[in-house]
């Protein structure tokens, strides 16, 4: 966070001349008093106000400085095209050769993903909800996910017998549970333990 | 590689000055990477359950991957 230390004869001044050489409004800084200024007594004792001024950033500014860091240190050359919609920003990543940033079932996407909330809720105090994507990959895995749920629910709709899914991810389990949930033929819960735990979807009673 | 490590620790942690990643050659030939960090630092880096740890090193595990490397990643 880029910050500044400033001295004046009041807190009020101090502050002002840090968020002119921030070049930022109020509303944009945080400002935390160090030292009140003091008259002393008798003149001995005087002392100085001393603030500190730091620039209060975005939650998307965050994240796109770690996923750019993120890029240039694995040598990848991509662009971020960014998407702020209320509350919601979304990170989609694009370039050639991006698949080492996918990895198996979206699992190192999920990774830098979780990491870039994390700083993001760190350094700005906001929970917002920052999706990264490469190349509209989980727009694209979603849309599969949800066929593939529905073709398992009707292999059980008509064998009466449940039926299995893969293991997956916790966010990939939540996307096949909420495709099956208005379903009127079919329940679905998840099994065994983490990495390994998957979808079942069964015949309702 | 230490760079990745430490731009990933420093920006979910209080005390970023306090980051340092040392590299030395594993047993089996691969890079091991050793984070240090504040002493109150030390849960952020590792998370419930491991989870910050574990996303860490998938991330670096990807990038060491693309060099045809093997990295483990350590908090000492």
């Amino acid at each position: 966070m880029r910050s500044v230390e400033k001295k004046g004869r009041s807190v009020e001044e101090a502050t002002a001349e840090a968020l002119k050489e921030l070049g930022v409004a109020p509303d944009q800084a945080v400002i935390e008093v160090v030292e009140e200024s003091s008259k002393g007594f008798l003149g001995l004792g005087a002392r100085e106000a001393k603030v500190k001024v730091s620039v209060r950033e975005r939650p998307a500014d965050v994240a796109i400085q770690l996923v750019q860091d993120v890029l240039d240190l694995m040598d990848l050359d991509a662009d971020i095209d960014v998407q702020i919609r209320d509350t919601d920003i979304s990170l989609d990543i694009k370039g050639e050769d991006l698949g080492i940033l996918i990895g198996r079932h979206g699992a190192t996407l999920d990774a830098l993903q979780f990491l870039t909330n994390l700083a993001a809720a760190k350094q700005t105090g906001n929970r917002t909800r920052i999706i990264v994507d490469v190349e509209g990959y989980r727009r694209r895995r979603e849309d599969m996910l949800y066929r593939m749920a529905e073709r398992a629910a009707d292999r059980v709709r008509r064998s009466r017998r449940s039926v299995a899914l893969e293991p997956m991810s916790a966010q990939e389990r939540r996307i096949v549970h909420l495709a099956l949930k208005d379903n009127a033929y079919v329940i679905t819960q998840s099994e065994g333990e983490e990495p390994y735990r998957k979808v079942v979807i069964l015949p309702k009673e | 590689m230490k760079e990745l490590v430490a731009v990933l620790a420093k920006a979910i942690v209080d005390q970023p000055d306090a980051v340092t990643v040392a590299e030395h050659e594993g047993e089996d030939g691969a890079t091991v990477l050793e984070l240090t960090v504040a002493s109150d630092d030390v849960g952020k880096v590792i998370g419930r359950q491991g989870r910050v740890i574990k996303a860490i090193r998938m991330v670096v595990k990807a990038a060491a991957a693309k060099e045809g490397r093997k990295v483990a990643v350590e908090v000492v």
